[in-house]
């Protein structure tokens, strides 16, 4: 029966029998509580009865899930806000960093790619910066900029810059001679050359750059928000583990995947957009 | 003696050999091209073809001596100097049309989009390239069919010199026959005045007007300007039958298989270095009073 179905057919099958079976042995592996009247005297003096903190089952969670995303934009105080609203403001910090890297990381790139000089005078610095952890930065951040807010922007800023600017670097240095001959014999002018030749040649390394960017953009909010706090999608994660409810924990950290899936499948469509074949 | 229309005097190329001596290329290389001639070069890999036509493009510079063209000396390259390289050099990312319209707008900036898309399409007609395929990306094109746009390309912008560097190099023999006829069409229609790289002699033969030989490098030189005296239009089935095309054809293979190495290596002893004019002419002309047929003629 399988025979007739396409490859991706079979693989979506495939998919949902894991999911499946994965939700079924977490559901299984609960142990469940046992109701009050079933506990032995020593069990109800060691204070079995009291509701004990577990991890919840997957239907716990979902219901969570539908209760959350059937109001996501809800405000009720700064404790209390709707997913959508938190995810809209880790979203707006990661964007805001990241357009500001983009700004001065695409030039710059171009500056690096084009001039070996450029290229050996950054270089030293890039390689020194560029593996510091973005959060060692925070500290930093915080006591120059005065503003936590400002500071959780300052940190993606400087965690997306690295790959953007390294990879637009190479994809500009890796331009083909041929094409560069060809802006040549048509006279084109540096900045004409440069838009329409050299970047066209090294956006697929460009946007692969930005890809890569973006992730490392939203694994670093998450624990940027944890320690700046107030909002954002990683404040709401450690809220809740501070309120003990493992249930939104648990439904939060599926939002982060989510909502990271989808920041990656938008770039893979840019990426598929400018890439071409030789 | 008349300048001609682009002059070569005394180009000297050297580059560093690697042992902190300097290896010359060529010394003194000195020849012209008249306005409208097909001139095609000829001679061993390493001798310094390439750096000759590249050295025309603009795209290096000799180490001494000057190209003049229109009596203007060159320097750098210029739309006036368009140029199809051996592997195409289209850009990927652009459609075949598209890579056509770049060069005219580059070359025609105030045209509107209709005219440069008009005319784009009039000289990738003139090299067969019609209908959906004008569309494709260059990856989705055969070899043939690329280095067609590549030519179209460089026509279309009506450059006062056309520079191919071995066009036809990575075709295989048929479609090398297909892209050389038209070749031959669009250059009659244009007048351009061209200078090709070939290492195929019949290709020499059936395009150029002339065939420059160039002795082995290093030291290389250009030592014989062979002039082609076999009437056009041609065509490469007849131009085997006409007295002429053994006789040409056999100095020049005699040229490459013995001469140029025996020529080779000669120091120029800051010399001017003319090619020497050969002319094979084996038809009888007394009846047309000493007139010889007109290398060109246009149309057809």
């Amino acid at each position: 029966m399988l025979d007739n179905l396409s490859q991706n057919q079979r693989a979506a099958i495939l998919s949902v029998v894991l999911l499946l079976v994965g939700l079924l042995i977490w559901e299984a592996s609960i142990p469940a509580q046992k109701a009050v009247g079933e506990l032995t005297e020593y069990e109800r003096l060691t204070g079995g009865g009291v509701p004990k903190a577990g991890v919840p089952p997957p239907s716990q969670v979902l219901v969570k899930a539908w209760e959350q995303l059937s109001n996501p934009f809800y405000d009720a105080g700064p404790n209390d806000k709707g997913i959508g609203i938190q995810i809209g403001y880790s979203i707006y910090r990661v964007l805001t960093g990241y357009i500001l890297a983009a700004l001065v990381a695409v030039p710059l790139g171009f500056l690096i790619g084009m001039s070996p000089v450029a290229h050996k005078a950054l270089n030293p610095f890039i390689q020194v910066l560029r593996p510091i952890s973005p959060l060692a930065w925070m500290p930093l951040a915080l006591f120059i900029i005065q503003d936590s807010e400002a500071s959780a922007i300052f940190v993606i800023f400087i965690c997306s810059i690295w790959p953007m600017l390294i990879n637009t670097a190479f994809g500009v240095s890796g331009v083909r001679q041929d094409w560069v001959n060809v802006a040549r014999t048509h006279e084109l002018s540096p900045l004409k050359t440069a838009i329409t030749v050299i970047l066209p040649a090294a956006a697929p390394t460009i946007v692969t750059g930005m890809r890569i960017s973006i992730g490392i953009a939203w694994l670093v909010i998450v624990a940027a928000e944890m320690l700046v706090g107030g909002t954002g999608i990683g404040y709401y994660v450690w809220n809740e583990w501070n309120n003990l409810d493992l249930t939104s924990v648990i439904f939060s950290i599926l939002m982060i995947g989510i909502v990271g899936m989808l920041l990656d499948a938008a770039f893979g469509a840019l990426q598929r957009a400018v890439a071409f074949a030789e | 003696m008349p300048k001609p229309f682009l002059s070569i005097e005394q180009l000297t190329q050297q580059f560093p050999d690697g042992n902190g001596g300097t290896m010359t290329v060529f010394e003194n290389a000195t020849f012209g091209i008249e306005k409208g001639e097909f001139v095609c070069i000829l001679g061993h890999s390493g001798c310094g073809k390439s750096t000759i036509m590249n050295i025309l493009a603009g795209l290096a510079e000799p180490t001494s001596g000057v190209v003049k063209m229109d009596g203007f000396e060159v320097s750098g390259p210029s739309l006036d100097r368009g140029v199809v390289f051996q592997n195409y050099s289209l850009l990927p990312w652009l459609s075949a049309l598209k890579n056509v319209t770049f060069g005219i707008k580059a070359r025609y900036p105030l045209n509107s989009k209709q005219e440069i898309t008009d005319q784009a399409l009039e000289y990738l007609a003139m090299v067969g390239l019609e209908g959906d395929v004008v569309h494709r990306k260059p990856s989705q094109l055969s070899g043939g069919m690329r280095q067609r746009v590549s030519i179209a390309r460089a026509f279309a912008n009506h450059p006062k010199l056309l520079l191919l560097d071995e066009p036809f190099g990575a075709l295989d023999a048929l479609t090398r026959g297909t892209i050389q006829d038209e070749l031959l069409k669009i250059w009659g229609q244009t007048e351009q005045t061209v200078f090709m790289i070939t290492h195929d002699i019949d290709e020499a033969i059936l395009l150029a007007d002339r065939i420059l030989l160039m002795t082995n490098g290093p030291l290389a030189r250009v030592a014989e300007s062979v002039e082609i005296t076999i009437p056009r239009p041609r065509n490469r089935t007849e131009i085997v039958d006409h007295p002429n095309y053994y006789p040409i054809r056999n100095h020049l293979v005699q040229f490459l298989g013995h001469r140029s190495k025996e020529l080779a290596g000669q120091p120029s002893n800051g010399e001017m270095q003319h090619p020497e004019t050969v002319r094979i002419d084996k038809i009888k002309t007394d009846e047309a009073g000493g007139e010889t047929p007109p290398l060109r003629s246009v149309g057809g």
